[in-house]
């Protein structure tokens, strides 16, 4: 065990999956994995060429040359620099790149903000790249490993974000099992691609040009990517599981005391502080989701069978519904039986402590037909939408 | 014989300069090269899944990243070992100076082993003749339409070649497709320097300029011959001229074969006459002065 900061224990997570080329760019709060692994190459401790790009466009674009011509490429970014990155993250999983991005999530402007919440990358569910959100640096640690084996598995050749909430995970110590380098060479086998390289022997036309018909049949080739993904999430987790001795739930949600009527669902850091509630009550449960996309819709049915009332909590909005994004996914794969609530959280960077949650699922009802409300400060009341009555 | 590593068989327009320009740049550059190229025309007629025009490895990703590309791949095959193989950032004008701007910047002063390629056919060709930063002054374009108000595009291009010079770049050229021998061997002494390169060849457009298909050397050579475009090479900071017309011919000779021009009145046709004419006088003024331009930095 070793007490490190978040970032700095993902870099140190980072160096022992070699990346090939890692192309970066600076933004609060992710900063500390390009310096973190700058020094790493400085100090010769890791045979990467770092590319120390103008923008985060051209970071993510960077990774998709790399990748493109048959190495391990890797960046990190938060806020701001992904949704920058937009337009070629689409291509880079619709060109089937297993590029892996270690996300700091942070909000997004205006107003401009550099404190924690997930609309970063929530922003980015559809976009054909796999999103796992993590807990605990710990976790953030072991995933960032497991993504780069899921990413490249022959199975899946899609990108992969390793999402870690900014300041919360990101910038505080924490006591980490760094797994060992030879180990981790042994669980993560070289990038050897047979489907993505720049070889004048054998030369072949990537991202090309597609009418309508080709178009959609690719499109739906990368959905069932997406989705078949599932399998080797869980797999490759499981595998870890076997050789570091780590696991968490089932590699695709994990549920905690989640034998209640009542049960609260969220992602992120904010699930340990769900827990050490949970820990002094026994009405209600927690189901984590911890793979986000794929949407792991079989496994959380069945964690909400036969729940009285769901309690949704997400650090994010869409906008237009008055809810988060995993509210509406969440209601759309329950039976009409179960109440579904939801909470808008930690927007922002603003805090959530345990008298908060205590209060939401002693407010909430399933007598009520499910309602959006929003935690606009630690300690505060929770609020309805305009013209809601 | 030389291979053909841009096959025929794309879809580009009947006496498509640009096309040409990429025919006689993979045969320059040869085999062992890995092409980027930006969105616009020559991506879009040479990839049209499932087919390829193209028989060295190339991707193409959007429209502003073909030099951030380009670096990725530069690294990663020289992580692999593979240091000898050229690689190649291929964009239009619009993915070059306009949109792909920040990119080419970047990669120029991060001094990757590149060479990059703008065809400038003077306009985004592939979305309709829209106005770009290398549209030449007086030019009606669908964005910068000639009418009651207005005589066309407004403000003269963008000297990219020099703005890549001062990059510190080693090697940059302006070429055109009216020659196409100091095309290649512009192409060819490039690809010997090491670090970042910069070629920016002229490729006239028969569709966005108006002129008939048969006539695009011609029109080429006549930017050439009036001096409208001037072909020259700045190695290692020294500027030199590649060729010097015995006498240049009136701009109105090759401003007048173009409908793109053809609002353009008798004081237009002297302005940008008088431009030119200082143009040549200042770049030959440059030359004689035999100069390190890379000193300036």
């Amino acid at each position: 065990m070793e007490v490190k900061q978040g970032a700095q224990a993902i870099a140190h997570s980072v160096k022992k999956c070699k990346p090939d080329v890692c192309s970066m760019y600076p933004i609060t709060p992710s900063t500390e994995l390009p310096e973190e692994i700058a020094q790493l190459v400085a100090d010769g401790e890791l045979d990467a060429t770092i590319i120390r790009v103008e923008s985060e466009f051209s970071a993510i674009s960077g990774c998709v040359g790399a990748s493109a011509a048959g190495s391990r490429a890797y960046t990190a970014t938060s806020s701001q620099g992904l949704a920058l990155m937009t337009e070629v993250l689409f291509a880079a999983s619709g060109m089937r790149l297993p590029i892996v991005i270690n996300v700091v999530n942070r909000a997004l402007s205006a107003p401009i903000n550099i404190w924690n919440d997930q609309q970063d990358s929530i922003s980015q569910r559809d976009n054909g790249w796999l999103q796992i959100y993590c807990e605990s640096n710990q976790e953030a640690v072991d995933t960032t490993i497991q993504s780069f084996k899921i990413a490249e598995d022959e199975d899946v050749l899609l990108p992969i974000m390793c999402c870690t909430d900014g300041y919360i995970l990101s910038h505080t110590y924490e006591p980490v099992e760094l797994p060992d380098e030879e180990e981790v060479q042994e669980f993560l086998p070289e990038y050897d691609p047979d489907h993505a390289y720049l070889d004048p022997e054998n030369p072949m036309t990537q991202g090309p040009f597609a009418y309508p018909k080709p178009y959609a049949a690719l499109r739906k080739d990368l959905s069932d990517a997406v989705n078949g993904s599932k399998e080797i999430v869980k797999r490759v987790h499981d595998e870890f599981a076997e050789k570091f001795g780590r696991s968490y739930g089932n590699g695709l949600i994990e549920e905690y005391k989640n034998d209640k009527d009542t049960a609260l669902v969220s992602m992120g850091s904010i699930c340990g502080t769900i827990k050490s509630t949970l820990d002094n009550r026994n009405d209600a449960g927690l189901m984590r989701i911890r793979c986000y996309r794929p949407f792991p819709e079989e496994e959380i049915k069945k964690a909400l069978e036969g729940k009285d009332q769901v309690i949704v909590l997400e650090k994010n909005v869409s906008m237009g519904h008055g809810s988060g994004a995993l509210y509406n996914e969440i209601k759309s794969i329950l039976p009409r039986s179960t109440t579904v609530h939801d909470i808008v959280v930690g927007l922002g960077g603003t805090d959530i402590a345990e008298e908060d949650i205590n209060n939401m699922i002693d407010s909430l009802s399933n007598k009520e037909n499910g309602v959006k409300r929003w935690l606009l400060e630690k300690g505060g009341k929770l609020q309805k939408n305009r013209g809601e009555k | 014989m030389e291979d053909d590593l841009f096959a025929s068989g794309h879809r580009a327009c009947a006496g498509c300069g640009s096309a040409l320009a990429l025919r006689h740049l993979t045969k320059a550059a040869g085999k062992n090269s890995v092409f980027t190229i930006a969105t616009g025309c020559m991506e879009v007629v040479s990839t049209q899944y499932p087919t390829t025009a193209w028989g060295v490895p190339l991707i193409h990703t959007t429209f502003e990243n073909a030099a951030s590309v380009a670096a990725g791949i530069k690294e990663a095959l020289n992580q692999q070992g593979k240091e000898d193989t050229n690689v190649i950032a291929l964009a239009g004008d619009g993915g070059m100076v306009d949109i792909g701007f920040r990119a080419l910047s970047g990669s120029l002063e991060r001094g990757h082993d590149v060479l990059y390629v703008c065809y400038d056919n003077g306009a985004y060709m592939n979305t309709g003749v829209q106005k770009s930063g290398a549209t030449p002054f007086g030019a009606s374009t669908t964005t910068t339409p000639a009418g009651k108000q207005s005589h066309g595009k407004s403000e003269w291009q963008k000297n990219v070649p020099f703005i890549a010079l001062m990059h510190g770049v080693n090697y940059v050229a302006t070429a055109s497709i009216a020659d196409l021998d100091d095309f290649k061997k512009k192409v060819k002494k490039a690809l010997e320097v090491e670090g970042p390169k910069y070629i920016h060849v002229h490729c006239p457009c028969p569709i966005g300029w108006g002129f008939d298909t048969s006539e695009t050397i011609d029109q080429g050579r006549k930017a050439v011959e009036s001096g409208a475009w001037v072909l020259y090479e700045i190695e290692d900071g020294n500027f030199s001229i590649s060729y010097k017309p015995s006498e240049r011919i009136p701009v109105k000779d090759y401003l007048s074969g173009q409908k793109r021009f053809k609002h353009l009145d008798e004081d237009d046709v002297e302005t940008i006459q008088d431009h030119v004419d200082r143009n040549w006088e200042e770049l030959k003024k440059l030359e004689g002065l035999d100069l390190d331009l890379l000193k300036l930095l």
